[in-house]
This record gives structure tokens, sequence and C-alpha cells, in this order.
């Protein structure tokens, strides 16, 4: 991997660009990654040379947003190893996380139970919490172990009442890999629909749905080099056949009279009503492409390396710091400066140019396993650098003069 | 103001009432209350504040916070504590004018002057108007006696 070449890709990271006088570093990946000027392009392109509707044109721009559409779908299939009819556009993973909870609501009886953890994202609890509520069931969590998820931990808490078990593959705080093909085998030995959420972990490695033999996978375009505002929901046929989808409308339904009959189309149309968001889709597809150039295998394990080397540097050379992740595999750095207020110390990364994220990520429940509610989350990518990290690392030495951007 | 125009006393200023937060307890339900929850960050305060014939006899605040907020609300109570109303709407729409960068009365603001550099720190603004915001809030009626 080039990676002088590779960051000669992204617009964001040319012309020397700077943040508050200081050389512009990006290390808030897990909320969203940095474009290449060939997706960028690639959307322009839709709105510049054939920006029409998709679906039943009679002409041949039309025609053309089809085979765009389709091209990016089959981008995606090959990605995930799943079947085109298995693979639905979404507006993000939330948007496939609330579809899959209302399509699985009907599988759903009063005292049924949905098993997530303490380390999940707002979007793989709340739909859950919602349908318990509307059916009477209840939300169970896996207790983790060293932040991750173990069989062990799961034969604690999982019973003939377990329905439902949804885990992220990649926690989007702590960054350890969950083995999803050993837990997605595991769960399904109790006949529960197993539900992963690949947000974290689809743009970083390879993620094969069969393989891993998981019911239903979701992720999103823009953190991984593609637009916002578009993602994926992956399911099995048999499974995406039984739900209903969330949304009703245009483009997903065979026919319909006064008397409020109607049918669905086949999937993934089924689950696409109304206009989609078709230049999302085309430049994720675009993205696609572009991990592929680059490989995601390569990918992962340049990740690998930069969090380690990004670990030893700070634990050697910082010692006010606490790291609570220093042996997940991603590349995802949570810590704190001893006695700094996290959003202290973000300020301060930020007035020496450096993007990190701070807070509670999302991931309110995560203070009962790491005993803080607010930490510093850097998050890497594969055009960030051991350069970046080194100025990181010294910017870290300065936390206790955290009040400098005020008065320097 | 003057003698506080320097830097190093300012930044003794916030780590003082940072480490040492004045006013900073759950009064009873005779005084109106809000809740502030900052979408963006994990600041969490309560603010608390009882009024009598116009006057802001008491002003409290609990919950939690980053330096920035924790400071300026504990700076706030100490400032606000015995004021009238119009007072203290000249006093927060004063504090508000510096740090946006607008033209105000320093005189107003006696300690709060130590923020008058978060402007350069455009994302820390919510941080320093958190406690402020809340006041206003209930001054506004807007109250929610709580969460």
């Amino acid at each position: 991997m080039d990676i002088n070449k590779i960051r000669k890709d992204f617009p964001m990271l040319n012309n020397n660009k700077t943040m508050q006088g200081h050389p512009f570093s990006y290390f808030d990946n897990a909320a969203t990654t940095l474009k290449p000027k060939c997706v960028i392009d690639k959307i322009c392109e839709y709105y510049e040379f054939y920006s029409v509707n998709s679906h039943r044109g009679d002409y041949d721009l039309a025609q053309r947003v089809d085979d765009e559409i389709l091209k990016a779908r089959d981008n995606v299939c090959k990605l995930i190893n799943a079947d085109e009819k298995e693979v639905i556009f979404t507006s993000g993973a939330t948007m496939g996380l609330n579809q899959i909870a209302q399509g699985l609501k009907r599988f759903l009886s009063k005292d049924d139970e949905i098993l997530i953890t303490d380390a999940e994202h707002a979007s793989n609890v709340l739909p859950w919490f919602r349908i318990a509520s509307e059916i009477g069931c209840k939300v169970n969590y896996i207790p983790l172990e060293n932040g991750r998820i173990t069989i062990r931990n799961i034969e604690k808490v999982i019973s003939s009442k377990t329905k439902i078990v949804s885990i992220a593959h990649v926690t989007n705080v702590l960054g350890y890999v969950n083995d999803i093909k050993e837990i997605a085998k595991f769960v399904h030995g109790y006949n529960a629909y197993f539900v992963c959420d690949g947000a974290q972990s689809v743009p970083h490695f390879k993620v094969d749905v069969k393989d891993l033999d998981v019911d239903f996978l979701v992720f999103s375009g823009h953190k991984m080099c593609g637009p916002t505002g578009i993602g994926v929901m992956y399911g099995k046929y048999e499974l995406l056949k039984e739900i209903d989808s969330l949304l009703l409308g245009g483009g997903m339904n065979t026919e319909f009279d006064l008397c409020g009959n109607f049918g669905y189309l086949k999937t993934p149309f089924k689950f696409e009503a109304g206009t989609q968001n078709i230049a999302g889709i085309i430049g994720l597809g675009k993205a696609i492409e572009y991990l592929n150039e680059i490989g995601m295998d390569n990918i992962e394990k340049y990740e690998r390396e930069l969090k380690e080397y990004a670990v030893t540097k700070l634990l050697n050379e910082v010692p006010e710091v606490i790291i609570y992740n220093k042996d997940s595999e991603a590349g995802i750095i949570d810590f704190n400066y001893e006695g700094v207020h996290a959003q202290d110390m973000g300020t301060l990364l930020g007035s020496y140019g450096i993007c990190v994220r701070t807070g509670e990520h999302c991931a309110k429940l995560l203070h009962n396993e790491i005993g803080t509610n607010s930490t510093v989350r850097a998050s890497l990518y594969f055009y960030n650098t051991k350069e970046e990290i080194d100025r990181f690392v010294e910017v870290c030495k300065k936390g206790r003069d955290f009040l400098d951007v005020f008065f320097a | 103001m003057s003698f506080l125009l320097n830097n190093e006393m300012m930044r003794e200023v916030i780590m003082d009432h940072y480490q040492n937060p004045r006013n900073k307890r759950e009064a009873d339900d005779s005084y109106k209350k809000v809740y502030m929850d900052a979408v963006s960050c994990v600041d969490k305060i309560y603010i608390q504040l009882k009024e009598e014939n116009g006057v802001l006899v008491d002003v409290c605040w609990h919950g939690s916070g980053c330096a920035i907020s924790t400071a300026s609300t504990s700076i706030m109570t100490e400032i606000l504590k015995g004021k009238t109303i119009d007072e203290a709407n000249a006093i927060m729409e004063a504090y508000q004018n510096m740090l946006y960068g607008k033209p105000y009365n320093p005189d107003l603001l006696d300690e709060a002057i130590v923020f008058m550099n978060t402007s350069r720190q455009p994302s820390r603004i919510s941080c320093a108007t958190i406690g402020w915001r809340g006041v206003g809030r209930i001054l506004n009626g807007d109250d929610t006696n709580g969460k």
C-alpha cells in the first residue's frame, strides 16, 4: 500500500489543508470517513449527465440509471457475498436496524426475549426497546468479558424465550471484533434470529454473509468512503420474503385497488419504496470499487499496524493516558487523560488540527463497562499515517495544559 | 475588571471553579428547575432558581460537565445571585455578546470575563453558555421542573 498515493485520492487530504493553523489530521473515521475524488466525481456524473429517475423510464437515460444501480447492487453483492435479491438499499445502518426490528416483530410474542449488549450503538438498542414495549417482551443484555462477547456469556442469558440476538460485529467505541461466525451458529442452535450491525466492520475488513451465516447484516456507505444517506440491509431471502417492509409507496407494489388490496414486489424492491437515493447508491458502488482496488485485506492489516503503533506509543510516552481498549483489534483508540474531561481534551487536539470525537459516542449504556461516561475516541482509516499518530501523541502530552487553547 | 485580564489569572479562575464549583447543590421543589442536556456532548446540568419579588434570591446547579461548562455555570451562579430580573437579563445579554464576538459591556460580567476567548473555539460556545441558557429558559417561563 502506497499511503502517499492513496492520500492524493482524497481532496480533504490535499493542498496542505490546515485546521487552527496546524496540519489537518482526521481521526474521526468511526463517525464518518473522507471521500475519494472518484466517488465525488461519480456522484456529480449522475447529477450532470443522467439525472433522471430509475424504474420503467422508456428512454435511454432512465435505462442508464437502472444499469448504474444494478452495477452498484452487484458491487455490494460481491463485497459481502450476497445474492442480488438479498441486498436492500437503505438510508444507512440505522434505517436497516429499524426495518429489521419492525419486520421481525411479527415473530415475537409476549414474554419473548431479545438479546443485545450494553456496548451497542443507539441504533441497535432503541428499535428493540420500541418493539419490546409494543409486544410486551423483554430486552436482555449479554454480559461482556473484557469488552468481548463470549459463548460462555451468551449461555448465561440465552434461553428458549430468546427470539432475536442483535450485536455489533465491531463495537463502535471499543473496537473489539466479535467472532460472529461462532456466535451466529450458537444462536441458531436456539432457533433465534441473528442480526449483525456491520457499520464498523464492513468498511474495514472482508465480511462474508454466507460464511458468517448471519440472518441480517446492516452497514452505512459514509463510513466506507461513500456518500452519506445510503446504506445496505442484507437479509436471507427466505426471511425477507416473510417480513413486512417499513415503508410503503411507489416502486415497491405490484398493484393496488380501491378496496385497499395491494401486492408487494419481490425483494429487494419490496423494501425500496419511493425514489431512492440514486446518487448515493451509485456513489456507494464506486466507493466499493475503490476499496477493492486497495484491497480489504491490505486495509485490515494496515489498520491493525496503525492501532498497535498508536497504543504502544501512547502507553510508552504519555503515562497520564488511560486507554480503555488497548487490546481490541479495530483501529479505534478510546482513552482519557487523567484529570482532564474528554471534551476539553478533544478541543485541545482540535486546536492542533487533529479531529477526534468525545463523549458517549451513541453508546450510552457502555459506561457500565468502562466506568466513565465520557471518553476521547481516535478512530483510524487506511489513509492515516504513523507521522500523524506521532503528532497526535505529542499533543496528548500537553493534556494538562488543555486551557491553553483559550489563552495561547 | 482589568486585574483579571491577565491570561494566567483567567486560566486560574476557570480551573478554580472547575475544581471547586460554587453553588453546586440540589435545592428543593420550591425552586424553578430546568434540565440542560446537551445533544452534542455529555454535559448534563440542572439549573435551579428561586425568585422573590423580581429578584433572583438564589441560583444553584448540579450535574456534570467539562471544565468549560462547569466553570461557566459556577461563575454564573455567583454573578446572578441577588440580581433583579432586569439586571440578570442585561448581564446575560452582555455575556452572550462577548461569546459571539459582538460589542459588550465588560463591567457587567465580573469573573465571567474569563470566557472572553471562547469564541476562538466555536465548538465550545455551547459549553460556555449551557448554564446561562438554562437560567434564560427559566426566566422565559420554559422551565420543566426537572426531568
